[in-house]
């Protein structure tokens, strides 16, 4: 009897049990981490974040007053930065998807594609810096910092307007030709607008990569805490004033401020993004 | 037959996807102004000669032609066709309707704008008579701006042949216009083939017997990428020559 | 202007846009080793490479540009990294296919498109305040260091693992699990013995890449390993501060002179190119022959 007994305990049953216990702790855990960090960031930044934390020009190097040059600085970057890989990532994957016959042309365009994406920031900043700063002469600007930034999220403008403009079904574009419409006709008229939610989700995280990205801009932005008149002037944004203030120690607060901000901007977007996804996932579930 | 009264002519008419050849010497010549229906098993090619005719194969790649497919006494493979002419005056219907995701009246304008029309008042006056000519007129003139997608299956692909019409074709393709219908809506779409081919010249794949007897002029039966037997419509329901076409008309095959 | 000419000059346009990507790429490749690779030359790889010693502003004597130390950091720090985050992912990921109820998995689809958004230098902030200093309160030492950084980058690297080897546990097909538990074996006896070994290759180049993403990653290292460029010793001393090569750069371009200061920079800079581009062409590799081996 005990013996019965005592094989039950190690059949498989148990390991059932332990197994699955051990995949909900991770999973707990998971999930545990991500809170502990929203929520500490949120829990010592939302007291300092008010109106003139957000509207004030820093004073003495940040340890009091506001971040708005820095917040300005960002959203100068990423202006320019989507401005840029927006068309270009959009066309690339049109003509992906579209043209591109299968060559080693376009065998080297998506490996490019590739490369890219797996190139460290900081190696894009040394880059940046190398050429755009330096070799074009555009010195530590907005121009350099969000051209920079460009071809960091050019690669994931391409991927995702690529998968979108996939799921443009094929009846869609023969209708379109069989009406004598041309090639650029059909896809200008028919497949990007069909496909443009999922362009424009995947714009939308691009941008929410590009605001929080640090290592590409340090070398190519410059860290001026003036507001900026033209993008060939250097502004400091917010991620890289984060990175001073903690690093060099100026400001717990500022710094906690500055996070809660930064993440509040990036968790914006992406929600907004994946919102937009899934309103046009379920729209289009509706039907079939 | 008057010679004059040929609008399209297959002459010797290969086609090969990669390796594998899809359709295999078919020539047919199709009438002005007359129905002419293509049936046969599933997979035997109708699909594939129909799409030779406006040239919609020329999307599909690895896709190899030989011989030649006159259109008004021209080879439409001919090196100075204009594909966007040539389609423009060959019209499709598809087999599942695939109104774009537009309003219903966008949809109609669609082939007039990119040939060119602008005019708001032309297009009011092309949408609601091909509309009309659709038999569709009655059930959406009231509501132009309504998704087309909402509309019923039946509804989307007069749409579809509406859209056709717009661009005034001279000669309509339909590749199982039907298919994915119910009975009402498909007798409705044999009634509009019945008054359309006053004014084009018709070629109709299917797969229902019944309606390829009601609708066509002529027919040929197409069996693995050969065309077996072509002639009136009368003839060959009652009397066919080829044991094959028999055998498919008698409801012998898959 | 003809339609011919018009749609010839957009998809001319069109093919543009695409190549754009890889003449980026290209020019990256030409200014790295314009200003890094006369100086490796110069210096020597070997000594560049291996040298144990970084010391750029010498006050007496020479100075001396070896990055070793800097190598075993990132590498060591990337290998701590997904010891911590591929056990944590994998059972995750197995929850999240296998097990969870369907609000669990909402959950924790929610939580992983919420951690792939956090700034690095956000994640490398929270370290800075929370982490480092309970290392020195509960284990000893600086705080700033190899233990830190792991464990910062296997946040990073998490929902990534998760979401990679999700795919490939997904893309089991559900006739092996079928097969598997009609025979009586238990679900975690189907997740060990099919499903897992199934998912494998799959699972790997997930690990790989992430590797390649944590040796490349700059700001969250940088914020919480101390940034000493000498090897820790003990070896084993987890608890010993380092620098990567990535923070090396950071660090040090803000006041590194023109000339051999600057180009030991680019230098490592290449030594970190050629680095992640191995790991990245290694699980592509992976990849492919797992898409070829139809799975
Ligand atoms: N795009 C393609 N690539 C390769 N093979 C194709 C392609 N389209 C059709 N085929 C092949 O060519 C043959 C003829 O196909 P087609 O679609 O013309 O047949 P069909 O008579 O229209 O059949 P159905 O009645 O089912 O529509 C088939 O064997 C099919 O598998
Ligand atoms: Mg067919």
């Amino acid at each position: 009897m005990s013996a019965a007994v005592r094989t039950r305990i190690f059949s498989p049953d148990t390991t059932d049990r332990v197994a699955s216990l051990l995949l909900w702790a991770s999973a707990i855990a998971t999930v545990l981490i991500l809170l502990s960090i929203i929520g500490t960031i949120v829990y010592r930044g939302i007291g300092v974040i008010d109106i003139s934390f957000l509207l004030d020009s820093p004073r003495m190097s940040g340890a009091e007053g506001g971040i708005f040059p820095a917040i300005v600085g960002t959203l100068c970057l990423v202006a320019v930065a989507i401005l840029t890989a927006g068309p270009v990532g959009v066309g690339a994957a049109v003509y992906l998807t579209e043209y591109a016959p299968d060559n080693g042309v376009t065998h080297m365009i998506t490996f490019g594609v590739e490369c890219l994406a797996g190139i460290p920031s900081i190696v894009i900043g040394l880059f940046g810096y190398a050429f755009l700063v330096v070799y074009l002469g555009f010195g530590f600007s907005i121009l350099s910092g969000g051209l920079a930034l460009m071809f960091m999220i050019l690669p994931w403008t391409v991927r995702a307007s690529e998968e979108a403009i996939k799921t443009v079904s094929g009846d869609l574009k023969e209708g379109s030709v069989a009406l004598g419409a041309t090639k650029w006709q059909t896809i200008r008229q028919v497949v990007l607008p069909s496909a443009l939610p999922g362009i424009t989700t995947g714009v939308i995280l691009g941008t929410g990569k590009a605001i929080g990205e640090t290592a590409v801009i340090m070398y190519t932005a410059g860290s001026s805490l003036l507001l900026p008149e033209s993008i060939f002037e250097p502004v400091r944004a917010l991620p890289y004033h984060l990175y001073i203030l903690a690093s060099e120690g100026i400001s717990d607060d500022m710094a906690y401020g500055s996070a809660a901000v930064l993440l509040g901007m990036v968790l914006l977007i992406n929600f907004t993004a994946v919102t937009i996804q899934r309103y046009y996932q379920a729209r289009s579930g509706l039907r079939h | 037959m008057g010679t004059e009264d040929i609008e399209i002519e297959s002459r010797n008419l290969n086609l090969w996807y990669g390796s594998a050849q899809a359709l295999k010497d078919v020539s047919i010549p199709i009438e002005k102004n007359r129905v002419t229906a293509l049936i046969g098993p599933s997979g035997c090619g109708k699909s594939t000669f129909i799409r030779c005719i406006n040239r919609m194969n020329d999307l599909i790649k690895g896709c190899r032609i030989t011989g030649k497919v006159l259109f008004e006494g021209r080879d439409v493979y001919e090196k100075d066709v204009d594909v966007v002419v040539l389609r423009k005056r060959i019209g499709m219907v598809f087999q599942k309707p695939n109104p774009f995701p537009m309003s219903i009246y966008d949809n109609i304008a669609y082939g007039p704008r990119i040939h060119g029309t602008q005019a708001k008042r032309e297009l009011d006056e092309v949408v609601e008579d091909s509309l009309k000519a659709a038999a569709l007129w009655d059930e959406v003139g009231g509501i132009l701006d309504k998704p087309a997608l909402d509309l019923s299956g039946g509804q989307q692909q007069r749409l579809c042949i509406a859209r056709t019409l717009a661009v005034k074709p001279d000669v309509i393709l339909f590749d199982e216009p039907c298919s994915a219908l119910d009975p009402i809506s498909t007798a409705r779409i044999e009634d509009l083939i019945n008054v359309l081919k006053h004014d084009y010249t018709i070629i109709i794949v299917t797969h229902n017997m019944q309606q390829a007897a009601r609708v066509s002029d002529h027919t040929a039966f197409f069996l693995l990428g050969e065309m077996i037997e072509f002639g009136e419509t009368k003839q060959i329901f009652e009397r066919p020559v080829e044991k094959s076409t028999e055998n498919y008309i008698t409801g012998r095959f898959g | 202007m003809t339609r011919q000419t018009r749609e010839r000059m957009i998809e001319a346009l069109l093919f543009a846009s695409a190549v754009t990507a890889v003449v980026i790429v290209l020019l990256i490749m030409v200014f790295l080793f314009k200003e890094g690779a006369p100086f490796l030359i110069r210096y020597g790889i070997h000594t560049f490479c291996l040298g144990m010693e970084w010391n750029p502003i010498a006050m007496d004597g020479e100075p001396s540009y070896g990055i070793f130390p800097m190598i075993v950091g990132s590498v060591y720090i990337a290998a701590g990294s997904l010891v911590l985050a591929v056990p944590l992912g994998l059972g995750c990921a197995v929850f999240l296919v296998e097990i969870a109820p369907p609000w669990a998995q909402a959950l924790i689809r929610r939580g992983i498109e919420l951690l792939v958004g956090i700034p690095s230098v956000v994640l490398g902030f929270f370290g800075l305040v929370l982490l480092v200093p309970l290392i020195r309160e509960s284990a000893g030492g600086f705080g700033f260091s190899i233990l830190a950084g792991s464990v910062i980058l296997a946040i990073m690297a998490l929902p990534h693992i998760i979401s990679i080897s999700a795919d490939a546990i997904t893309a089991v097909p559900e006739t092996y699990k079928q097969a598997s538990l009609a025979l009586g074996a238990t679900r975690w006896h189907t997740i060990r013995n099919v499903i897992l070994p199934a998912a494998r290759s799959g699972i790997a180049a997930a690990v790989i890449l992430g590797m390649g993403n944590s040796i490349g990653e700059t700001m969250a290292v940088l914020m919480v390993t101390g940034n000493t460029p000498i090897l820790p010793e003990p070896l084993y001393d987890v608890l010993d501060p380092v620098r990567t090569l990535t923070a090396n750069i950071v660090i040090e371009m803000n006041y590194a002179a023109p000339g051999d200061h600057r180009e030991a920079l680019f230098a490592t800079g290449i030594v970190l190119f050629v680095m992640v581009a191995i790991l990245n062409a290694i699980s592509h590799r992976v990849l492919k022959s797992r898409m070829e081996a139809g799975r």
